[in-house]
């Protein structure tokens, strides 16, 4: 073989590296019942492959190829290892026992062992944060030192979540399994939330590492895509349209000096067109199923907001109604703040004022820096310049991301 | 996999229940665990006295304190503790969730290990 053949297999392993590493590693932890032993087999299969592909041409399946070589591995270590650990010798002829993988599983299986990595590491028995981590690194392939940069925290943090997460899995018997009907909904839930957990933590970050917290929206907008591919529920698409739309704004939600600019000062030309007619597509398709949910009405107020050509032109009426169906379904404060805000768009400044202070009044939101901002906000355009700064001045000791802290100073100056 | 769903209530919540409730919670209670246990699923459980008749042993040093109380003092006490054995920690909760008791208090689930002394 001359060197640029064997240069050719190594990017095509690569290749199948990259998009089928997550479905081999799914299969193979059913196969094996333990993650660390299923990553194990995954590398032990890969390196196989680099050999033998070159060698003997590469075979028609290579994700079966890769779960059948690794299974093989698996066995074969514990084998190996049977001299010291009594149990392996019957753990070993029990994985062989079980069914060949490659010769009588579909691509049904091969989805339903996607969907089962996914529930397993967004399994409610295990801390948002673990589920985090875990879904990043196994469902994602992200390295701990990746997930580690992106949260701004340390790589022995992230590996001890993850090391936690997996004995818990083991010992406490976490099912490696799509739960059952009634659970369902409650599970996907979980699921949902993990995603838009890790598309917001990307997309709120606008300091800092700011090239690596992007990444993370990015992960959660793959991660929409491949559920939205395994399970066409009105919420799934609902979530990765909500993620879509927001994300369409990127370019246009910072100046190149990283400070904020709010949407009614953005430069909608810098809105990604794709990403809109993506996103305003999949509200169409969930709220067709007239099954909507907080994701779907959230994407439907985001599509608003891309349709308007220019601030002014917002049909704020629209957005009111839609906030007052995203209170029946899900009441939060937050969401009635940003309800207050859509308000004062329709019905003037005081209108939107009279509902911030009936929610801060009743003390739900006190430390919550935006609604500060928004009461500053609205102070302003009533020219209650005193009240406004007061509001600024309790947002800016509240904020803790920088640009945010910039953007309240220079609302402060405005004001003298 | 045997789990031990470790059920903690707010005495004073349930002692402040009117009579006719608590016994209903009782009834409740004993029917679900018969139906566990003719399911194979309950291995015992048992109510337990009130915290205020509880004992806490220590040893250090060889010697043996003997304190009137709880281990921790805290909100809920622990009032009681169903054994399940069920395949996976899905069941296990799923069967907690159904518990009389959660919905005053709340269950601890915890697996056990497979080894121990009988």
């Amino acid at each position: 073989m001359t060197e640029n053949q064997s240069q050719q297999v190594r990017a095509l392993v690569d290749e199948v590296y990259r998009t089928q590493s997550r479905q081999v590693l799914a299969t193979l932890i059913r196969l094996l019942g333990d993650f660390d032993a299923a990553e194990e087999a995954l590398h032990e299969a890969f390196a196989v492959a680099v050999e033998q592909w070159a060698r003997e041409g590469v075979p028609a399946n290579p994700r079966a190829w890769l779960v059948s070589t690794g299974r093989f591995k698996a066995i074969d270590g514990m084998r190996r290892r049977a001299r010291f650990d009594a149990s392996l010798p019957d753990l070993a002829h029990h994985l062989e026992l079980t069914a060949d993988p490659v010769i009588d599983e579909g691509e049904d299986s091969v989805e339903d062992d996607r969907l089962r990595l996914i529930f397993t590491c967004c399994h409610p028995a295990l801390s948002p944060e673990a589920q985090v981590s875990m879904t990043l690194r196994e469902v994602c392939g992200l390295t701990t030192d990746e997930i580690a940069r992106a949260f701004l925290t340390k790589p022995t943090t992230i590996a001890q979540r993850i090391v936690r997460a997996k004995g818990k899995i083991r010992d406490a018997r976490i099912p490696y399994e799509v739960p059952s009907e009634t659970d369902f909904p409650d599970r996907l839930d979980a699921v949902l939330r993990v995603v838009y957990l890790v598309f917001n933590e990307g997309y709120s970050a606008s300091s800092g590492d700011s090239l690596t917290r992007h990444d993370l929206s990015g992960e959660a907008i793959r991660l929409g895509r491949v559920l939205v591919g395994l399970l066409p529920e009105a919420e799934v698409l609902g979530l990765l349209a909500v993620m879509l739309l927001q994300d369409s704004r990127r370019a246009a939600r910072t100046s190149p000096t990283g400070d904020l600019i709010l949407l009614e000062q953005q430069d909608r030309s810098l809105w990604n067109r794709d990403q809109i007619a993506e996103g305003m597509a999949l509200v169409e398709l969930a709220l067709a199923t007239r099954r909507v949910g907080p994701y779907t009405i959230q994407a439907a107020i985001a599509a608003v907001h891309a349709e308007a050509p220019e601030a002014a032109l917002t049909d704020w009426a629209q957005i009111v109604g839609l906030y007052d169906v995203l209170l029946q379904a899900e009441s939060s404060p937050v969401v009635e703040l940003n309800r207050a805000v859509a308000v004062a768009m329709r019905d003037g400044p005081s209108a939107g004022l009279a509902l911030v202070d009936a929610i801060l009044s009743r003390g739900d939101l006190t430390n919550y820096h935006l609604a500060h901002s928004a009461r500053a906000d609205l102070c302003r355009r009533l020219g209650r310049n005193t009240d406004a700064a007061a509001s600024y001045e309790r947002a800016l000791a509240l904020t803790q991301q920088e640009p945010e802290r910039r953007f309240l100073e220079g609302r402060l100056r405005e004001l003298g | 996999m045997k789990y031990l769903c470790l059920v903690y209530v707010e005495e004073k919540i349930l002692h402040a229940l009117p009579s006719a409730q608590r016994q209903t919670l009782s009834d409740e209670s004993m029917a679900y665990c018969d139906r566990l246990q003719k399911l194979g699923q309950l291995v015992t459980a048992s109510p337990l006295h009130p915290v205020e008749t509880a004992t806490t042993v220590r040893v250090r040093d060889g010697k043996t304190s003997t304190i009137d109380g709880p281990f921790a003092e805290t909100k809920e006490q622990l009032g009681g503790f169903p054994l399940l054995d069920v395949p996976d920690l899905n069941d296990a909760i799923r069967i907690a969730s159904q518990f009389p008791a959660a919905r005053i208090g709340s269950v601890e689930v915890r697996p056990m290990k497979e080894q121990g002394c009988a």
